[in-house]
């Protein structure tokens, strides 16, 4: 009995043990970017990088990764792409899972299976020929061109709400006509409330996608007052190569939104991650 | 007289819905199909049949295009530039399987009582939440000669001439890009394990506990069962994913020094060389082999898992039916 006890405290031990350099390996990286961030030029130079920096207030790199990447309009356009592609998303998402799900129809079983084919597509290959496409019709260097490129592109948000629908009983559905109720109003005023979780998480899965895409956005967005903020991140490459204490403020400022978000959301980022990967 | 007139009405009227109820559902099946089938007919399908079509030819974006036939296909399998980035590939499949087993021990780890676990959760979760770029940086800043991880293995006690050159050694800049790859998703196939074990009902944990089941029991019959096909799903997922990697190449070496990966040389092929033709080739060659995939998973799991439930394979289903046959022509026998 005692050496059971024993085994298991073991056990016990190298868990945590496990746990705590696991959680070190994801923090240091982005912990030693914090600390490089608050260093000044000539700290930077001269001390090691795992030196602490000399004041936890000095946030003039910031100021100037802010100032210099035009950070301002990064996050401005991203805030309206997000608004508009993540409302369009939601709308055409459900009301296409509600006509599949819902009605039998020709051609009904074609279209789904159309959409089910395009999530094998890959998708940063297929841009070769979609950048002529949007081209041709003049979306090109447009911030409304980006924003239907990326609700064009999207097949998350028709997966989780078409698997949403399927547990949704019909007789919901029945009871409103009964009533009197136009299919509209079925859709409307009865189903579309109830989507709730479906629309939180699919606004959790397209809203961290679509912050963070940088392919397309650099692609059909290149004046520079168009830059999203993935695209002013990368203009750090250039002209500051090498002076990290810059680039590490640049990558705080892109992170802190989401990782604000994620630690007021955690509960339900990690249900909306669940429940997006039951779908194999 | 007026009682029939009545009905004759309401029969009327009854007509007239069922005919205004099609009318209304082929409306509403229209106007909700029309801007989804729009924009996928569009952005995916126009694409996907140019870039068919495009693989045939010897083309730049702009300027005459010249058919050449299967010569672009010949081409993918010839130039060793793309042959190398295959290869390339094989490395970031390794780290797949590596963070798959990484996010299975943590999950089996959770799902036993830890304390602090929504710390540790959360900490090995928000790698997934940071963009492709800012990951980028991050990493070149952490391999830079001379810096984070330079640093760290100096405390441990290494010497920095012992120490390789982690972006530009061919013989490891590629296992320190797959790592970065590693490090931004066990974390999200950890929460995707974990969600999947703790569908199953407690009650199972306590009567298996009840039975003098140990942990290992517990993982064993209890556990691995319940996550097999999520597994599986995920290492299918790895191989288009591997042949997909494009952020950590792109940003932290450019593709240089033997890091391209099949994305990065198609996206320089396509928009620096201009060589269109020969990139639309090589995406479809990429659909093949993810086409294939899937009809491997799908065969795989039609094999092993037809029959509806998911613990019990075809086999062992086949084995019982044939087991029940037995019975009831004995019983038959017997009667």
């Amino acid at each position: 009995m005692r050496k059971k006890k024993g085994l298991s405290l073991v056990f016990e031990i190298l868990k945590y043990i496990s746990l705590v350099f696991a959680a070190l390996c994801a923090l240091i990286p982005v912990c030693v970017c914090i600390l490089t961030a608050f260093k000044t030029n000539e700290e930077y130079a001269a001390t090691s990088v795992l030196d602490l920096p000399q004041s936890f207030l000095n946030f003039d790199n910031f100021v100037t990764a802010f100032q210099k990447a035009n950070m301002l309009r990064g996050f401005l356009n991203t805030g309206l792409v997000l608004v508009v592609v993540l409302t369009a998303s939601i709308f055409m998402g459900s009301m296409l899972a509600y006509v599949l799900n819902r009605f039998k129809f020709p051609g009904r079983g074609l279209i789904q299976n159309l959409f089910m084919f395009a999530a094998l597509l890959p998708g940063i290959a297929m841009q070769v020929t979609i950048y002529q496409i949007m081209y041709s019709l003049g979306l090109v260097n447009h911030l409304y061109g980006y924003m239907i490129v990326l609700m064009g592109t999207d097949i998350i948000s028709i997966y989780i709400f078409l698997q949403f629908f399927e547990n949704l009983p019909v007789s919901l559905d029945e009871s409103a006509i009964m009533d009197g109720c136009t299919y509209f109003g079925v859709f409307f005023k009865i189903l579309f409330p109830l989507l709730k979780p479906a629309i939180m998480t699919s606004l959790l899965l397209k809203g961290v996608s679509v912050y963070n895409e940088y392919y397309a956005s650099n692609l059909y967005l290149q004046a520079p007052k168009l830059k999203t903020i993935s695209t002013a991140l990368y203009t750090f490459t250039g002209p500051y190569g090498n002076q990290y204490n810059y680039i590490c403020a640049g990558v705080l400022i892109t992170i802190a939104p989401i990782l604000i978000l994620f630690l007021v959301f955690q509960k339900r980022v990690y249900g909306g991650m669940a429940a997006g990967a039951v779908k194999g | 007289m007026g009682k029939g007139g009545g009905a004759v009405a309401t029969k009327k009227t009854f007509a007239e819905k069922m005919k205004s109820r099609e009318a209304q559902q082929f409306f509403v099946i229209v106007t909700f199909l029309f801007a989804p089938l729009l924009l996928l007919i569009v952005f995916t399908y126009l694409p996907f049949m140019r870039m068919v079509q495009f693989s045939f030819y010897n083309m730049k974006y702009i300027g005459p295009k010249k058919f050449v036939g299967l010569a672009n296909y010949i081409d993918v399998f010839h130039r060793t530039e793309i042959f190398r980035a295959l290869l390339v590939s094989v490395y970031y499949m390794g780290g797949a399987v590596v963070q798959l087993a990484l996010a299975l021990f943590f999950a089996t780890l959770m799902v036993f009582k830890v304390k602090g676990e929504s710390v540790f959760k959360a900490a090995l979760f928000f790698p997934y939440l940071i963009c492709g770029i800012a990951v980028g940086f991050i990493f070149k800043f952490f391999y830079a000669r001379g810096f984070v991880f330079d640093s760290l293995l100096q405390i441990f006690g290494m010497k920095l001439e012992d120490i390789p050159y982690w972006l530009q050694d061919q013989r490891i800049n590629n296992v320190a890009l797959a790592a970065t790859s590693v490090w931004r998703y066990t974390g999200q196939n950890m929460i995707m394990f974990l969600g999947a074990m703790m569908s199953v009902d407690t009650d199972l944990y306590e009567a298996a506990a009840l039975d003098g089941a140990n942990n290992w029991h517990r993982f064993r019959y209890i556990i691995l069962p319940s996550i097999k096909s999520i597994i599986v799903l995920n290492l299918i997922l790895s191989i288009s994913g591997s042949l997909s990697a494009f952020e950590p190449p792109y940003v932290i070496t450019n593709g240089t020094m033997g890091t391209g990966t099949y994305f990065v040389i198609m996206n320089r092929l396509a928009h620096e060389n201009q060589k269109v033709g020969l990139a639309c080739a090589m995406a479809i060659v990429l659909l093949a082999i993810i086409i294939l995939c899937t009809v491997a998973q799908k065969l795989f799991f039609a094999y092993v898992f037809d029959n509806g439930t998911d613990d019990e394979s075809k086999a062992a289903v086949r084995k019982r039916k044939k087991a029940e046959q037995k019975k009831r022509a004995q019983k038959g026998a017997a009667v």
